[in-house]
């Protein structure tokens, strides 16, 4: 269980990065916190030519506050968000969610913008981000974009990132006073992949459902969105679940995450 | 071809220079190339928290690390914890809170950042703490005492 050979490259800059990894001949994948790519690359499972460290670039870290959004650098770390008091009183859903993410000593070094980029279809952030309506800026050697997070997580490790591009910055809508805001997970262990996630938000009576770990990806259940924005009942939208395309993975048939997506959402809409 | 590239690290106090192949990762080279074998490699996919070390001050896992990205850190292995981790020590000891001791280092390195991190003697908080790390012997509730000791010993 050791990675294959690979070229080790530490760029000093973004324009730098960018630019190995728009050369073709190098097949070149990025490194941030590595915690979900090393074990990919140990497995055998991943296998890039040159790989692109991102740690140095300091651009790509930091949570600031401005024009009414939280922006979070891609290279900031899950334990920066978790002692971030940015983050406790503006983007309070990630607050409630991050002690979930993982364990301690993984996210000291796991990166909010590696794990947009992977979008495992278990990972919470995608999730969090769709509920939260965040937005995700994209670089390349040719220019910015922006995605809205209902357009960027298309599918089971599949995003709107295209070669040679890097995350850079994840904008979160500050909270406003009168936002409600719920997570809930069932996990084997704490800290381990969930076998079945929601996160919900609240904004002027509009609901934003998304869960993670039932399907190929994270994904809004709109339907149940709908249900709860006519003010109708728990029972009815779990029941506007039934339609979700729903997949199982090693921990649970699809009638086994069918149900359990009923119990989380039921119990976050209880805390709502 | 094997890349390498030389690194300078600086791992319980002592500066070491040496040129590691880029693949080799953070523990492999700490236990082949420096002979500190008290940092444990179960699972090498970030799993089981026995490869769990200090880099920089954070608790990290060793095996999901490449040696040349700790090109001028600072690390410290169970090795090099000295008088830091002597409380721990002693009450993992009486406690029983080992058997074959795999797991220890890795359990050592992040009850220590728990505790030094001003955590309570709450066993909750410090089952979350340590729900990285695996220990296969001692069903970890002998663990959490030593912990709470700890901390019950230090604060009164
Ligand atoms: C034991 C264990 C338990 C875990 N449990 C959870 C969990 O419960 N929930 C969870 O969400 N995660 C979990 N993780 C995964 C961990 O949180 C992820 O590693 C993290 O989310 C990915 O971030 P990273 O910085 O480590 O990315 P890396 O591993 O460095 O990279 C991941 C992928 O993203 C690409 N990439 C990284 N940064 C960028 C960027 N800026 N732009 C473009 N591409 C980029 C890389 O090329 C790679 O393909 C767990 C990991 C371990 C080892
Ligand atoms: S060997 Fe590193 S976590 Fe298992
Ligand atoms: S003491 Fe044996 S694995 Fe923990």
């Amino acid at each position: 269980m050791k990675a294959a050979e690979f070229l080790y490259e530490r760029p000093a800059s973004v324009a730098e990065a960018l630019a190995l990894l728009a050369d073709e001949d190098r097949d070149a994948t990025p490194l941030a916190g590595g915690q979900s790519l090393m074990p990919m690359m140990n497995f055998r499972l991943a296998q890039p030519g040159t790989l692109v460290d991102l740690s140095a670039l300091e651009d790509l870290r930091g949570i600031t506050l401005s024009d009414g959004m939280v922006r979070i650098g891609a290279m900031t770390r899950y334990v920066e968000l978790v002692r971030s008091g940015v983050v406790a009183d503006h983007a309070p859903l990630l607050a409630m969610a991050l002690p979930h993410i993982a364990h301690a000593a993984v996210r000291n070094r796991g990166t909010i913008g590696g794990s947009v980029a992977l979008a495992d279809p278990a990972a919470e952030m995608p999730a969090l981000l769709l509920a939260l309506d965040a937005q995700i800026t994209v670089q390349s050697a040719e220019g910015t974009t922006t995605h809205g997070a209902t357009d960027f997580f298309l599918g089971m490790y599949e995003t709107a990132l295209e070669e040679g591009e890097l995350v850079s910055e994840i904008a979160i809508p500050v909270a406003a006073p009168t936002d409600r805001f719920a997570f809930y997970e069932l996990a084997r262990r704490h800290g381990d992949y969930a076998m079945a996630g929601v996160a919900v938000a609240r904004r002027d009576n509009a609901h934003r459902v998304a869960f993670f770990s039932i399907s190929d990806r994270a994904l809004r259940a709109f339907d149940a969105e709908e249900v709860l924005d006519k003010g109708g009942s728990v029972i009815d939208a779990v029941a506007a679940l039934a339609e979700l395309p729903y997949s199982g993975d090693l921990n649970a048939a699809i009638p086994t995450k069918k149900h359990l997506s009923g119990v989380v959402l039921t119990r976050a809409l209880e805390a709502l | 071809m094997t890349d390498t590239q030389t690194i300078s690290v600086t791992v319980n106090g002592e500066t070491a220079s040496a040129a590691v192949p880029v693949r080799q990762n953070l523990v492999d080279f700490l236990r082949n190339t420096l002979g500190l074998t008290g940092s444990h490699v179960g699972c090498e996919h970030g799993v089981c928290g026995a490869c769990t070390l200090e880099v920089d001050g954070a608790m990290v896992r060793g095996c999901l690390m490449l040696a040349v990205q700790a090109d001028g850190a600072k690390v410290t292995t169970i090795e090099g914890y000295g008088d830091r981790a002597a409380a721990l020590r002693a009450a993992f000891i009486d406690r029983n809170a080992l058997q074959c001791g795999y797991c220890t280092p890795g359990m050592l390195a992040s009850a220590l950042e728990y505790v030094e991190g001003g955590g309570g003697a709450d066993r909750a908080a410090i089952r979350e703490h340590l729900s990285g790390n695996y220990c296969r012997c001692t069903g970890y509730q002998s663990i959490v005492d030593a912990v709470c000791d700890v901390i019950e010993g230090e604060s009164s």
